[in-house]
């Protein structure tokens, strides 16, 4: 018998599916545009400032590992490093992108060799620029930290699995004079990226990283059907409380 | 642009549904394909760990042999990486002495590192009002002082006191309750991010 967790977990992954695949849909892509998010926008203007300084985009994917229930949002980071490559590959100097974990820092490799391959710039990929910092949170601080001051870095991305210690980084970036934005979807790293970073992204913002710099038609459809997942869990919890409100008042549960 | 090899999105769609179908149905012929292929990608994850080791090696290489910027850092480092690499491997990590020394070191740098993120943190706590202004500043300095106290257990008598003590319970309850919206959101997201990879709409990876 299937249990109902498991129900429940078929309903909202078939209701993202369904709502990208509507949103997908030409006529209905067009209706509305993607929620202002300021600190996005702000990276948009960062990343372009970055390339007309002749400077450099550093990317941090965190420390988590890929086979981990935390890896989401270093896939984010890792959609975002792509489209980060792609923009500067104009610029004089590539990206760099750091991680704490040795498949991260693999795939970092391969995302930017991606984007260059595709865009015709082979020459251009230098696997340095994909690195392992560290593999402790400790030592990928400060791993990273020496990164900031030496490598001309104008722009931070932080996007992926951190502790409180992410604040020493911001705190270094900051001290170059440097542009940050963070997300993480660790909750004592979101709550020091409040107090330190300097565009922190809350909750489920980090997500919509790769629709604001990608902007095609299925980040976009997916960014909509995150909001309409959202509405599902918000019902689905409303019902629950319902359903408990019930069972008190009747004394005999109904589930 | 160059378009992008469909055969590798292929496997990892094919993977990615075996894996989900494993989640969903116990058939033994689908568990065992999924176990499998879990298996391979610890392995996998396991050979990336020895390799993203070699690859701190080479960057911190390049960076010592730069003529131009030389890191004296870069030089510690391949020092220390060789010395435990090789005393590792002489004595065996799980020797008694070589751990003792290991974390004689390590837990000391680590300890002083935490010991700066704490002044850190506490100085940007006193920044955050003129860094943030606006309601949203405010209710988090209020909030994260009024929880501190709150939660450190120095008022324990307020929950005592009848009806206070019922609010008490509750104001107990609720940063909790926040930080189960935040994390519901995160979910959500983390699912579309799933999804958009299963779908081959995010591909991070060659190919």
């Amino acid at each position: 018998m299937i249990s109902l967790d498991l129900i429940i977990s078929l309903v909202l992954i078939l209701t993202g599916a369904l709502a990208t695949l509507y949103f997908s849909l030409p006529k209905h892509a067009r209706a509305g545009g993607l929620r202002a998010i300021r600190a996005l926008q702000n990276l948009r203007r960062a990343i372009g400032l970055s390339v007309e300084e002749g400077k450099r985009l550093h990317v941090s994917l965190g420390n988590s590992s890929i086979l981990g229930p935390n890896n989401a949002s270093a896939l984010v980071g890792l959609s975002a490093l792509e489209q980060a490559a792609r923009i500067s590959l104009v610029g004089d100097r590539p990206p760099v992108a750091t991680s704490g974990d040795g498949t991260l820092a693999i795939l970092s490799q391969d995302t930017l060799q991606a984007a260059y391959r595709t865009n015709h710039a082979t020459a251009q990929y230098d696997p340095d620029r994909g690195r392992l910092a560290g593999v402790t949170p400790f030592s990928y601080t400060a791993g990273v930290i020496p990164i900031l001051s030496g490598e001309q870095i104008s722009a931070n991305l932080l996007v992926g699995y951190y502790g409180p210690e992410i604040a020493l980084i911001c705190e270094a970036a900051e001290r170059q004079g440097a542009f940050v934005l963070a997300g993480s979807e660790s909750l004592p790293a979101q709550a020091a990226l409040y107090a330190t970073a300097q565009e922190p992204l809350i909750g489920e913002e980090l997500f919509a990283i790769p629709a604001y710099l990608q902007a095609s038609p299925v980040h976009q459809a997916s960014l909509k059907a995150q909001d309409v997942l959202r509405w599902v869990l918000i019902l689905l919890l409303i019902a629950g409380a319902a359903l408990k409100l019930v069972e008190s008042v009747f004394g005999a549960p109904l589930l | 642009m160059r378009i992008r090899s469909p055969l590798v999105p292929a496997v990892t769609i094919a993977v990615g549904f075996v894996v989900l179908l494993g989640y969903f149905f116990p058939s033994l012929l689908v568990q065992n394909l999924r176990a499998l292929l879990i298996d391979w990608g610890v392995s996998l994850a396991g050979v990336a760990a020895l390799v993203g080791i070699l690859n701190l090696v080479v960057v911190h290489w390049h960076k010592a042999n730069d003529k131009e910027n030389r890191s004296l850092y870069s030089l510690l480092l391949l020092a220390a990486f060789l010395i435990t690499f090789g005393v590792g491997l002489w004595l065996s990590p799980a020797d008694p002495g070589f751990q003792h020394v290991i974390i004689a070191i390590q837990v000391p740098v680590e300890t002083s590192l935490m010991a700066v993120l704490a002044i850190t943190l506490a100085y940007a706590s006193l920044r955050l009002l003129q860094r943030r202004k606006g309601t949203m500043g405010t209710v988090f300095v209020v909030s994260a002082l009024f929880f501190l106290l709150f939660l450190s257990g120095f008022l324990p008598v307020v929950r005592q006191i009848p009806l206070v003590g019922g609010v008490a319970d509750f104001l107990h309850r609720l940063p909790v309750a926040g930080a189960r919206g935040i994390l519901l959101g995160i979910a959500a997201g983390s699912l579309m991010t799933g999804l958009r990879i299963f779908l081959g709409a995010d591909r991070p990876y060659n190919g």
